[in-house]
């Protein structure tokens, strides 16, 4: 706060800000509370009473069939494989890349570089196509393993820049200090630089995992049989003929929140770290 | 300890060459300081010496063992960075005896030495902190720990002062002094600050564009400056140069300034008549008031207290003035100042070179 502004004008600056941040957290959550509220609307509520803010009863019907006499367990569980598994594999790699990319000069850096970025410009529409034919050839349409690939290769880019600024963010005087202390640059990597580039990783695991969890386009056309859908795939699934099952759907989706949720409050420790690495000279 | 010997090294970076034949011995025990301009080389030289870059040619020595191929951890030094360097998620303790654990060196025999090196410091009080709990003074100490733990052959150090606020930094400067008196292992320190130099130095070393200009003690430099950039570099305020013709009658030698005064040199100078020169002269050894003089006039004066500056112009040129004492002439007034001729530094103006008296 402005020293010396009166008190009146502090508190309605304050009013001011908290108004504005409360607006854009209403304005944030507003559909996910509409889900919330369809998703505990009986089937019979939710055409006849009009826009109400809650339902008159409350029911966790939808849910419970949700669970019980749909596929949508299964959906649930392939969406925690592929996207465990592609967020693991990711940052992985682009922990390495990013490490190199950040301390080593080598012929052709540029062109890597570039060739990264280049991957990121293509509309996703284009290149369905070639990528459909490639998997077909190599057995890997409808299958869990041809998702976590083609995932895979589609976040290693960002997550291979995002881990470098991590890294550039760590003074190579650190490296340095420590290979003069006595480590090997393995060693100095492990005992110096991976446990101070932990929030990074952290990251690049979070967001590649919500990534993945979201992903439609590649899951939807690759993925044909129940057994292997992502959840993403499986909530088209409520779409009948001639209905939409709303209250089914909205059941599903706040279920599809949750590993997202836990997989954000379990990072959230690094994240915060994470995301402001680098912005203060340590 | 050893001594550092370092032999014809260069270093380019790509076409670049940025050190050229450096040749430099640092005795057993010697207290060495590169000095010289922001991006002169002195970090490259003493990065080198660490074996944090790489040798592009010439040979690096610590003690007898040819160093250019061996990896900073064999090397047995110890380097406190500009930046500190201090790990960031371990606590005092552990950045201090990071090294010795990584030597497989007994826990209790680490606990013993990190404890004594921190009392010695004054961190005993701070051993459980993490380095962000600590001020920029006590990181610098625990940086000075990390090396002192170690009893390394060599203690190198980069610009380790200058992060820190004025007061401090003079303060740092004895303490690293003392602590070498007691420990007397061979250093080599790195900066760009001359009085540092001055200061802390048993030899400087100053540079300019990769290459050594001058070696010698602090007062070797300060009294007889090989050329006009060491003159220049060396001491505070910086000398005064003059440029000047040389007017040469039968024993009598004296140079002439451009408004046509005359400053006596020595007579023994090998300087021919009408050659022109650069004459340099310290501020405190221009004798202001003197009878037999030159006049110049005053633009700015500067009351130090304990002494006076006088900012003044001599020929055309800004001459500095220091004066110990107070004064009661004003900004504007002309005065009167003698120099000696034996305090004159002679210079060839196209070569830089000092022009020596022949012996
Ligand atoms: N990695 C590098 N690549 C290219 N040039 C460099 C590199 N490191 C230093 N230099 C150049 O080498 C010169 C000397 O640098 P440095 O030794 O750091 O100077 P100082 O420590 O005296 O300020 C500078 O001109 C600098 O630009
Ligand atoms: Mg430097």
């Amino acid at each position: 706060m402005i020293a010396g502004r009166s008190h009146k004008a502090r508190i309605l600056g304050s009013i001011g800000l908290y108004g504005a941040v409360a607006a854009y957290v209403i304005f944030a959550l507003f559909p996910l509370f509409w889900t919330l509220k369809i998703s505990v609307t009986p089937q019979s509520l939710l055409y006849s009473e009009g826009i109400t803010l809650w339902p008159s009863s409350a029911t966790w019907e939808n849910y419970k069939t949700v669970l019980r006499a749909t596929d949508f367990p299964r959906y649930f569980l392939n969406s925690v494989i592929v996207s465990v598994v592609t967020a693991v594999l990711v940052t992985i790699i682009a922990s390495a890349a990013g490490y190199a990319m950040s301390r080593f000069s080598f012929r052709g850096k540029t062109t890597v570089a570039v060739t990264l970025l280049l991957t990121q410009t293509f509309p996703l529409v284009m290149v369905i196509p070639p990528i459909y034919r490639i998997m077909g050839e190599l057995g890997l349409t409808n299958s869990l393993t041809g998702l976590i690939i083609i995932y895979t290769a589609f976040n290693i880019a960002f997550a291979t820049f995002l881990m470098q600024s991590f890294f550039d963010g760590i003074p190579k005087d650190l490296e340095e200090a420590a290979m003069i202390d006595g480590c090997s640059r393995s060693q100095a990597l492990r005992r110096v630089i991976i446990p101070l580039t932990l929030p990074g990783m952290g990251a690049t695991l979070g967001f590649v995992f919500t990534a993945a969890w979201s992903e439609l386009l590649f899951a939807l056309m690759l993925i044909s049989s129940d057994s292997q859908k992502t959840f993403a795939v499986g909530l088209l699934t409520f779409i009948g003929k001639f209905a939409v099952d709303w209250g089914q759907m909205m059941a599903a989706s706040v279920l599809a929140l949750i590993p997202a949720c836990l997989f954000f409050g379990f990072l959230q420790r690094y994240l915060v770290t994470g995301l402001t690495a680098g912005a203060v000279k340590g | 300890m050893a001594s550092v010997t370092i032999t014809n090294v260069q270093k380019n970076y790509g076409a670049m060459n940025v050190l050229s034949a450096v040749d430099l011995s640092i005795a057993d025990g010697e207290f060495v300081v590169l000095v010289g301009p922001s991006g002169c080389g002195k970090s490259t030289l003493l990065r080198m010496i660490a074996g944090l870059e790489e040798i592009s040619a010439g040979e690096i020595r610590i003690g007898e063992r040819v160093v250019n191929d061996v990896a900073p951890k064999d090397r047995d030094i110890a380097m406190v960075f500009q930046s500190y360097a201090l790990y960031p998620h371990m606590d005092v303790a552990s950045n201090m005896g990071f090294s010795l654990l990584l030597r497989k060196t007994a826990k209790d025999l680490v606990f013993d030495r990190v404890g004594a090196a921190a009392k010695r410091l004054g961190l005993d009080v701070f051993l459980q902190r993490l380095p962000r709990q600590l001020s920029g003074g006590q990181r610098q100490r625990v940086a000075m720990g990390r090396a002192i733990v170690r009893d390394p052959q060599v203690f190198l150090f980069d610009e380790p002062l200058s992060n820190l606020d004025a007061k401090l930094r003079v303060h740092m400067r004895t303490e690293i002094k003392a602590l070498h008196q007691q420990l007397k292992t061979t250093s080599v320190y790195v900066t760009h600050d001359q009085v540092e130099a001055m200061t802390m130095a048993d030899r400087i070393v100053v540079m300019h564009d990769g290459v050594i200009q001058q070696v010698g003690t602090p007062l070797e430099l300060y009294d007889h400056p090989a050329n006009l950039f060491v003159a220049g570099f060396i001491g505070s305020p910086g000398m005064n140069f003059l440029p000047a013709v040389v007017n040469r009658r039968d024993v009598k030698v004296e140079a002439q300034l451009s408004d046509g005064q005359t400053i006596a040199l020595n007579a023994e100078l090998p300087v021919e008549d009408g050659e022109r020169i650069t004459l340099g002269i310290r501020p405190e050894n221009i004798e202001v008031g003197s009878s037999d003089a030159l006049e110049v006039k005053i633009q700015v004066i500067e009351p130090l207290g304990l002494s006076t500056q006088f900012y003044t112009t001599l020929a055309d040129v800004q001459v500095c003035i220091y004066a110990m004492g107070r004064t009661d002439r004003k900004p504007g007034d002309a005065m009167r100042i003698g120099i000696r001729a034996g305090d004159v530094h002679v210079f060839n103006p196209a070569t830089g070179q000092r022009i020596d008296p022949a012996a």
